[in-house]
């Protein structure tokens, strides 16, 4: 019974993050309108609301065609890992409320890093399998750009383990009872945030996508619901960091009146508008700006902050 | 110094949820089209309703995208066209046709609603071409100005005109 209590319970788990993906791709284009003076999708239902609908009804309709040189197993299975690991991630997500599933895993922010290290291997293979230049060359940039911030990633997050001493997501969060750990880890967030963008190719770190350069970048040979796959697997990665965001430094579920599972919903979803306001508003670098960024500022940068952290727990005797 | 810059970009491009959108949502709300737009095209009649047009074949050879076809009819002395056929489909809307047609026959008026669902309706002929008026051009009628004999003017009798000079009456 408790068997397919949990099972239910992931699957219905599943479903909410899918949707809100799906969901998330008209807020998005909606809001981005606005920022850009114009409307964006708004004929269909009120406000425009089924165009997520619709846009499935279209994507799911599309010829599903495999380039006859590509790899097929693994062309298949790539939309399939990008998905996956970014879904499984949400499973450590310390929502509150009972409404997380493993929330408390001993592991859970190594099993989060894992997950976003096994969506590259994605990305790459799409990149690679797909046989075509485009292709490629995004699978390439994908693979420098997301190991290279995933290794400052790793270390400013450790920042935040050291003050709560635990990787379980929930002793994290409960260690922000007083003090959201934004505050004594301003700059391990800075670090964070920035490669969290870069894990989930958003702009303005989407050059493994690079449309005006590489046509659609590692997705470009994908079409139907395989690239729908990548399509929903970047949404949810949104919300993943998002989520992540705030249970490691916004005090996950912390706040007055409301129940925790209320506010974690309200943080996360300033931090996925803020990410869209990103898009909308910055430009995408050169690649060797990307590289230079994340090895000679925000490598140092989260090294400073483990040193600092360390020094300061250190002197204060903890 | 990249994060300052690049919130403060994030801050300019937020404070745009509170400007006007420049949409025209388009069937229920109309944009104004000037009089000059180019869209549709027409065959006009002169203001005695006669058909412009007299095939002189230069929109046709002036076109870029080849898509005005026509005929002059094989009638005795006259000139209008026995078929009149443009390929909307192919049509740029660059109106040099109308630049250089010498009758004003053929004008481009500010319609574009011109939406098919078979390729084949975009292909009009010279009945749905031709309409009544005199479009853009109200007063002028080509064989008034031109300097020929026509439709009961003989030369010299137009307005701009001065009665033909006589070869043989010219005295050193
Ligand atoms: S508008 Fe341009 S393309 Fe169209 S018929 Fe006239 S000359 Fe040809
Ligand atoms: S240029 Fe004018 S007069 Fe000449 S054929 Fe075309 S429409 Fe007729």
């Amino acid at each position: 019974m408790s068997v397919l209590f949990a099972f239910l319970h992931a699957l219905a788990l599943l479903l909410a993050v899918v949707t809100l993906a799906a969901f998330l791709t008209w807020v998005e284009r909606r809001v981005l309108g606005f920022w850009q003076d114009r409307l964006g999708p708004n004929r269909v239902g009120w406000q425009g609301i089924l165009q997520v609908a619709a846009d499935m009804i279209k994507i799911f309709f599309k010829q599903d065609w495999i380039p006859g040189f590509a790899d097929k197993p693994t062309f298949i299975a790539a939309p399939i890992i990008v998905l996956a690991s970014v879904l499984l991630a949400f499973a450590v997500i310390p929502f509150g409320n009972g409404v997380d599933i493993v929330g408390a895993l001993n592991v859970g922010l190594l099993f989060f890093l894992g997950m976003t290290s096994l969506s590259v291997y994605g990305v790459v293979l799409a990149g690679w399998s797909s046989r075509s230049k485009f292709s490629l060359l995004g699978g390439m940039r994908a693979a420098a750009q997301m190991i290279s911030y995933e290794v400052f990633m790793g270390i400013a997050v450790i920042g935040v383990v050291m003050q709560a001493g635990s990787f379980n997501l929930e002793k994290i969060v409960a260690a922000q009872t007083h003090i959201w750990f934004i505050v004594p880890q301003f700059f391990g967030f800075l670090a964070f945030f920035i490669a969290g963008i870069a894990e989930a190719h958003r702009l303005p770190f989407d050059l493994p996508e690079g449309e005006n350069e590489l046509g659609a970048g590692f997705h470009t040979e994908y079409s139907s619901m395989k690239f729908g796959m990548f399509f929903v697997g970047e949404y949810a990665g949104i919300v993943l960091l998002s989520a992540l965001s705030v249970a490691l430094y916004f005090g996950g579920g912390h706040g007055p009146i409301f129940p925790p599972i209320i506010w974690f919903a309200l943080k996360s979803s300033f931090f996925v508008i803020f990410l869209i306001l990103l898009r909308a508003a910055l430009p995408r670098p050169r690649y060797d700006q990307l590289m230079s960024y994340g090895w000679k500022l925000m490598f140092p940068l989260a090294i400073g902050n483990l040193a600092v952290t360390g020094g300061v727990m250190i002197a204060l005797g903890q | 110094m990249y994060v300052l810059t690049s919130l403060r970009s994030a801050w300019l491009t937020f404070k745009h949820l509170f400007h006007r959108t420049e949409t025209v949502q388009y069937p229920e709300q109309m944009p104004y089209l000037a009089p000059r737009t180019r869209g549709r095209i027409v065959l006009t009649r002169d203001p005695d309703g006669h058909e412009r047009c007299v095939s002189c074949y230069l929109c046709s050879a002036v076109c870029p995208c080849d898509c005005i076809s026509l005929q002059r009819t094989s009638a005795p002395n006259q000139w209008q066209p026995e078929f009149f056929r443009i390929n909307f489909s192919r049509c740029i809307f660059c109106g040099l046709c109308e630049e250089a047609c010498p009758t004003s026959a053929i004008q481009l008026i500010p319609d574009f609603e011109m939406s098919e669902y078979n390729r084949q309706n975009l292909v009009y002929e010279k009945e749905n071409l031709l309409i009544a008026g005199t479009g853009k051009v109200p007063e002028y009628n080509y064989y008034r100005v031109a300097g020929i004999d026509a439709f009961g003017k003989h030369k010299g009798e137009g307005p701009a005109e001065r009665p033909p000079v006589d070869p043989r009456g010219l005295m050193p």
